[in-house]
């Protein structure tokens, strides 16, 4: 489910897109390859002092020429140790913290990007990204970039090395590049692509496992482990085909990589043994032409491998950057009327012609708002009533912008929300959701997120009129209980009582509760319902009810039907009046045989 | 509106009552403890036990990938050889006027070259399917196991590890099973050879070379032990990396409206920076081993070297010895690199392995049967069948008992409602009937037989739960209705539909019954998710369902439809209604009503109204509501 990218990109023009967080790490990265660089010529001469030593001091019994030949194996083996370290040292915690700091990056911008972006994207996806896209660029950039260049380097110094030692000959061992060329560039663009589909399928895989664990009581309570175990592993066998079909890729280019080179090799081999008999070449020519070239041959081999990591890097890359592109979501420049000094006390909150449509609802089907209008008055509570689906939860998003609506809009105390920054908007309206969404954290913490500066005394004051007092203070730790992933300790009114704290603790001037009581009992609803009467007499407040005992908290009662208000009164007086209304509110109950109060 | 003065003590039953319920929790949390962990309790070696075991499989194609390695080294070290002949045999030959040996030596060159080639790509394809099928057995394994462990331990463990266990924890064994291979045959390969030759060419020097290695296991020793220290912490950070964040995600609505972001960046960088620290420590495990192993290497053949001169010098030992066997002295070493670099993945994987392993060796808490007992078919007139609760008592782990010892007998289709303050228990007693979890003390019986010996196929046919909680996945309307029977034809899908009211709104979206829903459907709204839940137990059609507050976001039309559908599609069902809306209990057959986990009030509806207890109380405010 990742809207795939309209522009593919070259791996190369992908991988440069790193710069900007690599830059912090140039003077490092720069080190680390003058240290491989030196480290490995520190390596090859030490065979060179070896032969020497052999040939030279050894030989000729010379002891003190015997123990500066040591000394100099010593410092050379000395100075390999440490450079080899070097190189690894100098980039060990930069890059690191390169990814830790793209990582921030992604985080920060995750929850900033407009809500729709979510709607968009599965989690899976995103996680993937975080960890294993991240742990590719970061191991990319410790290995297989330096010796990219490393290799490269050596590369072409040793074909201009072979060319002015035998420019015939270096021909011939040049002929195998064009076509290597040719496919390494086709296998860059294939490659890529597999890499980007098996990143892709990693991340459906995160979103599919995570569905099995959250939704483990659906997939028990139907009994179909089974059919989830196939699901999963349906899901990890395409990765395992993905992964095959780059194995078939680079087999090509290691294999080709390896046979090439060496066919030329041997073609020189034998057009210099015939000019060495023929009297064109000395055979110490020869021999030294054919070491070097001998020596060029895991450079050249390790290309394949090289590049591959390269484009996995590269794709890597693309899939973070599809994250990074998204713009954050944006304020508009505030107007000098929505500058003025924060007031307290309750405001009005007045939906004026408000419509909305979602991005991706049916073409030509009517918006799911289509002009609401509504006053809810300072301090005062409007209960929203209306059929499953009607638009309620979408108009309570609305208010705190985690949509704009398409039309219309909605003024805070005169002031159009949408000309206010988001940090205040959310800070004077707080909001219960339908679904309770706890953290994994204690329960001080999940009702202390309400507000900024909140001490124990504001917690237990709020669990006191969610009536949660006392089964927090019940809990074997307090409020210092944890709750579990998704308050799942926790039971659904219990949950429910949280979230409702959390969303009055901090006393906010406006107050969105959307079908907050539903999974309370009455008795306990009586209860909330008293307690809050104190909270809400300050508090402009728009309530989202199903059930008539949750209306009743309400002074008017708004009825939402086919987008808009259709009706506006008491509970009583819409009950009496609106057929409609009566009908969602229930009859009257069944057992004295209904309806008679109507 | 008289029940809202009666001011009503705490609603929720304190549950640390007696003394020796709470020696019981802390004996609990102490068990608990393990979960919570990130690295599950292991025996000793469990993750190489684990590794064998995943390898084992795939010996034969193992052994074939070494040969492969085997041949393509053999192929590329015959290339030098060739060269040595061709200038030694092939020259004079060919001044002789004999262009036989410098043919032969191009057709073997070309040969090896081939051979070289052929062998690189069978190995990369081969070794590349070898261990996607080793990846995809652990993953199997794992999503096995997932499926196996109970809802209580999954609470507790959080789906963010469990991400991070099959995803990130297995790409970690990724590195060791796509190039391991090649790396240890190469290095064993390489090895061995010099080893050899140099003991054939002066056996002296040879086994004084060899007389270094202790010192090299050592280092390998430390490495081991001090990177696994490292990886074990990254792996842990990555898991934690990936809860915060997943719980993020699946907040983001929450987190955006009390503004959370910066508080989360901050919470974020915590362990961020945990795995960055984590990170860097296991390259740098790796650069002191280089940095040592190379200084050992070095120093040894320097001192090797001296001490040879000396043996030239005292004429021990021949020059022209020294000069062959001092270059492959210096090669015998080249591999310590290559070694710390497999021993580097390896030890990455083993710490992730060492986490998976610890998953797979849970036992899990709901275990099947050892010997199943088969379901008879019901006994009664209906499909129903009869569910007793006999002196099964509950507590969580985590917690005090939550429902002290209960008996309750169900007749088969029988509708009973079970109502009750927030916190009394309820979805616990609809968990321990759906055998979510299995009662501390008494037992469970659906037609006579005890839920622990029945098989899960058999139990779920027949047993069935709407949890309170809707939880819809990510794919299409079809895919989740469903669930409820897999392989159902659209046709009985859309029935299932119709029958609790849900088909028009399904129409009415873009691509109708292929609509995808998104994550936890949030593309449909919270009453249209209840409706979708329900559609599935339509499919399902089991002899016993339970809905805990499985209409508790519908509107009352809603509501009634689905009530409807169970008195018609569902009709002679037994069925546990937990409700809070009494509309719903008022239709059923019996109430229960619940506080603090026991059963205070039991009989049929009008019965308990008239008695004038705690239900009757609910009962006269729900109708003040209505007027
Ligand atoms: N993210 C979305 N994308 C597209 N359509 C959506 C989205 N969320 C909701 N809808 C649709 O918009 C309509 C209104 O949904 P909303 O959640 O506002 O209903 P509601 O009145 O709150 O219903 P309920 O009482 O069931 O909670 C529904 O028909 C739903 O299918
Ligand atoms: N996983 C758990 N671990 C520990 N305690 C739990 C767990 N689940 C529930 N509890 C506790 O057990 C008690 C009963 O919870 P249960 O969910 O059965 O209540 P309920 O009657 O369904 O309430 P509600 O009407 O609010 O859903 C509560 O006090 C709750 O805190
Ligand atoms: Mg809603
Ligand atoms: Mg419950």
């Amino acid at each position: 489910m990742t809207p795939t990218p309209a522009l593919r990109r070259s791996a190369a023009r992908t991988l440069l897109r790193l710069w900007p967080l690599i830059r912090p790490v140039r003077v490092h990265m720069i080190t680390a390859v003058c240290a491989a660089v030196f480290a490995t010529g520190a390596s090859l001469t030490i065979p060179l002092v070896l032969k020497w030593m052999v040939d030279g001091p050894v030989s000729t019994g010379d002891l003190a020429g015997v123990w500066a030949g040591g000394a100099v194996l010593l410092l050379m083996g000395g100075a390999e140790a440490v450079l080899a370290g070097l190189r690894r040292w100098v980039l060990a915690r930069p890059l690191a913290r390169v990814e830790a700091s793209f990582r921030a990056l992604l985080h920060a911008r995750l929850q900033r990007v407009p809500m729709a972006f979510h709607d968009r994207w599965s989690s899976g996806q995103l996680l993937s990204r975080v960890t294993s896209d991240l742990n590719q660029i970061r191991m990319f950039l410790s290995f297989p970039l330096m010796y990219l260049v490393v290799n490269g380097t050596t590369i072409l110094g040793g074909y201009a090395i072979l060319l002015a030692q035998r420019w015939t000959l270096g021909m011939v061992l040049l002929a195998p590049v064009v076509p290597l060329l040719v496919l390494c560039a086709v296998f860059e663009s294939r490659y890529l692509v597999a890499s980007l589909r098996a990143q892709d399928q990693s991340g459906d895989l995160a979103t599919a496992v995570e569905e099995s664990v959250l939704g483990i009581r659906i997939i028990k309570g139907f009994g179909r482990q089974r059919h989830q175990i196939d699901t999963l592993v349906g899901l990890a066998g395409r990765i395992r085909d993905t992964e095959l079909d780059k194995a078939r890729q680079l087999a090509v280019v290691r294999a080709a990589s390896a046979l090439l080179p060496e066919l030329a090799l041997g073609a020189a081999l034998v057009i210099g043994v015939a000019q060495v008999a023929g009297g064109d070449l000395s055979a110490g020519t020869l021999v030294a032409f054919l070491t070097t070239a001998l020596a060029l041959r895991w450079p050249v081999e390790s290309i394949g491998s090289l590049l591959a990591m390269g484009n996995e890097a590269a794709a890597a890359t693309q899939r973070c950057f599809e994250v990074l592109d998204e713009p954050e979501e944006g304020e508009r420049e505030p107007k000098p009327t929505a500058v003025t000094t924060t007031r307290t006390g309750p405001g009005e909150l007045v939906f004026e012609g408000v419509e909305f449509r979602y991005p991706d609802a049916l073409a030509g089907s009517p918006p799911v708002l289509r002009g609401v209008d509504l006053r809810v008055r300072a301090g005062e509570t409007v209960a929203v009533v209306g059929a499953t689906g009607c638009g309620k939860t979408t108009l309570t998003a609305l208010v705190t912008r985690m949509h704009d609506p398409t039309g219309g809009r909605i003024l805070l105390d005169g002031v159009d929300i949408t000309d206010m920054p988001r940090e205040r908007l959310r800070t004077e309206v707080a909001v219960a959701f339908e679904e309770a969404t706890l953290f994994a954290t204690t329960v001080a913490d999940n009702v202390l997120l309400g507000g900024d500066g909140l001490g124990e005394a504001d917690m237990w004051s709020a669990l006191e009129v969610a009536q949660a007092a006392a089964f927090v203070a019940a809990l074997p730790q307090g409020a210092r209980t944890e709750v579990g992933e998704r308050g799942s300790r926790l039971s659904g009114g219990q949950r429910q009582r949280l979230a409702l704290s959390r969303a009055i603790i901090a006393r906010p001037r406006y107050l969105v509760l959307d079908d907050f009581l539903s999974a309370l009992d009455i008795r306990t609803e009586v209860l909330v319902e008293a307690a809050l009467h104190d909270v809400l007499a300050d508090t402009t407040a728009l309530v989202i009810a199903h059930r008539p005992s949750t209306v009743l908290l309400a002074d008017r009662v708004a009825l939402l039907s086919g987008g808009r208000i259709a009706a506006v009164g008491t509970h009583r007086q819409l009950l009496r009046e609106n057929t409609e209304y009566a009908d969602l509110m229930g009859s009257g109950p069944q057992l004295r045989g209904g309806g008679d109060d109507r | 509106m008289t029940s809202r003065t009666t001011t009503g003590q705490a609603t929720d039953r304190p549950r640390r009552a007696a003394p020796e319920q709470a020696a019981a929790s802390t004996l609990a949390d102490d068990q608990e403890a393990p979960f919570d962990q990130d690295r599950l309790p292991t025996p000793p070696g469990s993750s190489r036990a684990l590794l064998a075991s995943l390898l084992r499989p795939h010996s034969r194609r193992l052994w074939a990938s070494a040969l492969l390695v085997l041949l393509q080294q053999g192929a590329v070290q015959s290339g030098p050889l060739l060269v040595v002949v061709a200038i030694d045999t092939a020259v004079p030959a060919l001044r002789g006027g004999d262009p036989v040996p410098l043919l032969s030596v191009a057709v073997a060159y070309l040969l090896t070259a081939v051979l070289a080639g052929g062998a690189q790509y069978a190995f990369v394809r081969q070794s590349g399917r070898v261990s996607q099928d080793v990846l995809l057995g652990l993953r199997t394994r794992i999503f096995r196991q997932l499926q196996d462990l109970s809802v209580d331990f999954h609470d507790r463990y959080t789906s963010g590890r469990v991400i991070s266990r099959s995803t990130a924890d297995v790409e970690n064994l990724r590195g060791l099973v796509h190039n391991g291979l090649q790396d240890l045959v190469e290095i064993a390969l390489s090895t061995l050879y010099i080893s050899a030759v140099l003991l054939y060419l002066d056996w002296q020097l040879g086994v004084a070379a060899l007389a270094s290695t202790p010192v090299l296991v050592r280092l390998v020793r430390s490495l081991q032990r001090r990177s696994m220290r490292a990886y074990r912490r990254k792996s842990t950070a990555t898991a934690s990396v990936v809860v915060k964040l997943a719980e993020t995600l699946n907040g983001i609505r929450t987190v955006r409206a009390f503004r959370r972001e910066r508080a989360n960046d901050a919470a974020f960088d915590v362990v961020n920076r945990r795995h960055e620290l984590a990170s860097g420590d296991a390259s740098l495990e790796m650069t002191r081993y280089i940095v040592f192993s190379r200084l050992v290497a070095d120093t040894a053949v320097a001192v090797l070297m001296l001490w040879s001169a000396y043996r030239v010098a005292t004429g021990m030992l021949e020059l022209g010895v020294l000069a062959g066997a001092v270059l492959y002295l210096r090669r015998l070493y080249d591999p310590i690199d290559r070694l710390g670099m497999l021993l580097n993945s390896y030890q990455a994987a083993a710490a992730s392995l060492e986490k998976i392993a610890g998953l797979l060796l849970q036992r899990p808490g709901v275990p099947p049967p050892a010997t199943p007992v088969e379901l008879p078919v019901p006994r009664g007139p209906g499909p129903g069948r009869a569910l007793v609760v006999e002196a099964a008592s509950f507590a969580y782990r985590t917690g005090g008992e939550v429902l002290p010892r209960t008996d309750l007998a169900l007749r088969p289709g029988s509708t009973v409602a079970v109502v009750g303050a927030t916190g009394a228990g309820k979805s616990t007693l609809a968990k321990l009937l759906a055998r979510f979890h299995d009662p501390t003390t008494g037992r469970v019986l659906l037609d006579g037989i005890d839920l622990r010996d029945l098989t899960d196929a058999d139990l779920r046919r027949a047993v069935v739960i709407v949890a309170q909680e809707p939880f819809l996945f990510s794919g299409t309307v079809s895919d989740n209705i469903e669930i409820g029977r897999p392989g159902a034809t659209r046709e009985q899908v859309v029935r299932a539909a119709e029958a609790v009211g849900a088909h028009a709104f399904i129409t009415a979206l873009p691509d109708g019954y292929d609509t995808d829903l998104r994550a936890r459907g949030g593309r449909i709204s919270a009453g249209q998710r209840q409706l979708v839940s329900f559609a599935r137990v339509l499919l399902a059609d089991p002899a016993v369902l339970i809905l805990d507050e499985a209409t508790g976001s519908l509107d009352l039309p809603g509501e009634r439809a689905v009530q409807y559908a169970m008195r018609t599609a569902l009709h002679g069902r037994t069925a546990v209604v937990i409700a809070h809306r009494l509309s719903t209990a008022e239709t059923a057959d019996r109430v229960l009503v619940m506080a603090d986990g026991r059963i205070v009030e039991d009989g049929a509806p009008a019965d308990l109204v008239a008695a004038g207890g705690r239900f009757a109380d609910m009962y006269r405010a729900w109708n003040e509501s209505l007027r």
